[in-house]
């Protein structure tokens, strides 16, 4: 049985302070939070196991820094959610706005609608899976980790790429910079499959085509060196 | 940062509600926008008549005998409303221009005119932008607001936003736009005239610029992606309705609701919180450089 918390009468720090703590006993416990309304950082810096489901729509960077924990948001997300997360699973039933999953190091940021620009920008080894399309300059800078896409990616995916990997189903509108099509290796293709099935995608690995850093960009070139 | 709502009735039977709704909205926004606040709002026409929106620092005396002084330059019946530092100015429309001459030279602010649109704007938290203009008893059919955090000018009314600077026409902007010193004096040398230092005045007067040449809003609206340059969520308005255009970067927010009975935009969720039937609405972030909008 869950418990619940809710926001029309409870305020965001009382919110957040309860998580944070139920999460650091690592009871692994649900909580259900009603009337989010939009509110920012919300389940954010949760720091242990826990089950955490949001009734609605949250604001900027919800579940910020998640380590171990379930955040699901039965809603669309504003800017930043799971931005810098550790580990854990966080859910969006809809959509995600611009960042979504920025910087994060580790866990799953499952997304069920379509994420805008930017997503994944400069992860570190974090997995996102979006099971619609994503905006303009996702995975610019990314370091590590996988970005799996269903539907589109927008103008300019994975500008500046390190060593993440993108794989996208769909149409891709440009690739940014250093950003180049890679062969599918088996490796790849079971690697994908199982992050498929963890995110509960209905997709075959097949249909994917992946994207890698041409790793021009960040070596530096000898030949040059008069430019500079 | 800055944040803008908007909101379009689709049934004429929630006009009532229309203030009361966009209140509610523009003070969720106030952590966006804490310094100033204003709204422009689109009710009922006086038949041949133009509604022009002027304000005073001073609005006691200012205002006093303003009717009759009015109605004495023009040789016609003026109507004078005063609601706190504005005064709404009901003049033939044919006279409008001479109306405004007039007001201008006894040394109030025009922030703007229409057959249908009002625009209200001060500095201070909404909320008390919203109590000083009786914000929620406004009724129309679509209105704008927002909440400002300056950056391009100073926190001043006339830095305020909404932005008019054409009959019917307003806009609001959350962002800052780099070439606009520049575009002012472009549109200065076309005989288009600006009242204040502020950047969003120089889109609002670009886009009227455009619309008076003869383009529709949207091409006027896709004519700020080549032509202003900088960050920018903007929402126009006009007396049929509101359109919505962000820069191909788009690193503002923006959000936009829609059911039977409204299209509703702000820069967060959050303003949409307490519109009726947001929980089944169809909610979604606008595509950069892309253009959208209403008319009735």
């Amino acid at each position: 049985m869950a418990v619940t918390l809710d926001m029309a009468k409870l305020d965001l720090r009382e919110v957040n302070t309860a998580l944070q703590s139920a999460a650091k006993t690592h009871s692994n416990d649900a909580y259900l939070i009603e009337n989010p309304r939009g509110s920012h950082a919300m389940a954010c810096g949760l720091d242990g196991a826990l089950d955490v489901t949001i009734k609605g729509s949250t604001g900027y960077y919800c579940a910020g820094m998640n380590k171990e924990a379930r955040v699901t948001v039965d809603g669309s997300a504003g800017p930043g959610v799971a931005e810098n997360m550790m580990s854990g699973i966080v859910t969006i039933a809809g959509d995600a706005s611009q960042y979504a999953g920025a910087t994060g190091h580790g866990g799953l940021l499952n997304i069920k609608g379509n994420a805008s620009s930017r997503c994944g920008i400069s992860m570190k080894g974090i997995d996102i899976v979006v099971h619609g399309n994503i905006g303009h300059m996702s995975a610019f800078m990314a370091q590590k980790g996988n970005l799996v896409v269903l539907g589109d990616a927008g103008d300019a995916l994975g500008d500046s790429l390190y060593e993440a990997r993108l794989f996208v189903r769909g149409k891709v509108k440009s690739l940014g910079a250093d950003c180049i099509e890679k062969e599918m290796r088996p490796e790849h293709l079971k690697m994908l499959a199982e992050l498929l099935e963890r995110a509960g995608a209905d997709a075959s690995p097949e249909e994917f085509r992946r994207y890698g850093s041409a790793r021009k960009l960040y070596h530096f070139n000898i030949d040059h060196a008069d430019e500079y | 940062m800055c944040g803008i709502v908007g909101l379009f009735l689709k049934k004429d039977a929630m006009r009532p509600q229309l203030g009361d709704m966009l209140t509610d909205m523009l003070i969720t926004m106030t952590d966006r926008g804490p310094d100033s606040a204003g709204i422009a709002i689109y009710g009922e026409a006086v038949p041949g008549a133009v509604k022009i929106t002027v304000q005073s620092d001073t609005p006691d005396a200012s205002f006093a005998g303003l009717a009759d002084a009015l109605s004495d330059a023009l040789g016609a019946q003026v109507a004078v409303r005063t609601i706190s530092t504005h005064a709404i100015v009901t003049v033939p429309a044919e006279q409008s221009a001479r109306a405004t001459a007039v007001m201008e030279a006894r040394g109030l602010r025009v922030m703007g005119s229409g057959e249908t649109m009002e625009i209200y704007k001060e500095v201070g938290l909404p909320r008390d932008v919203a109590d000083r203009f009786g914000l929620r008893d406004m009724g129309g059919s679509h209105g704008i607001g927002h909440t400002r955090m300056a950056t391009e000018s100073a926190v001043t009314t006339l830095g305020a936003h909404p932005f008019s600077t054409a009959d019917d026409q307003c806009l609001v902007h959350n962002g800052s736009l780099s070439n606009h010193n520049r575009m002012r004096r472009v549109l200065e040398r076309k005989g288009v005239r600006t009242r204040s230092e502020n950047d969003t005045e120089v889109g609002a007067a670009y886009i009227s610029w455009r619309v008076a040449e003869g383009a529709s809003l949207g091409e006027a609206l896709e004519g700020t992606l080549k032509d202003l340059d900088g960050f920018f969520t903007f929402v126009a308005g006009t007396r049929d309705g509101f359109g919505v255009v962000r820069d191909p970067i788009a690193c503002k927010p923006a959000v936009m609701a829609e059911t039977d009975e409204y299209v509703a935009f702000a820069s967060e969720y959050r303003a949409f919180a307490d519109l009726p039937g947001i929980e089944a609405a169809r909610v979604w972030e606008p595509e950069p450089a892309t253009v959208y909008f209403w008319e009735r």
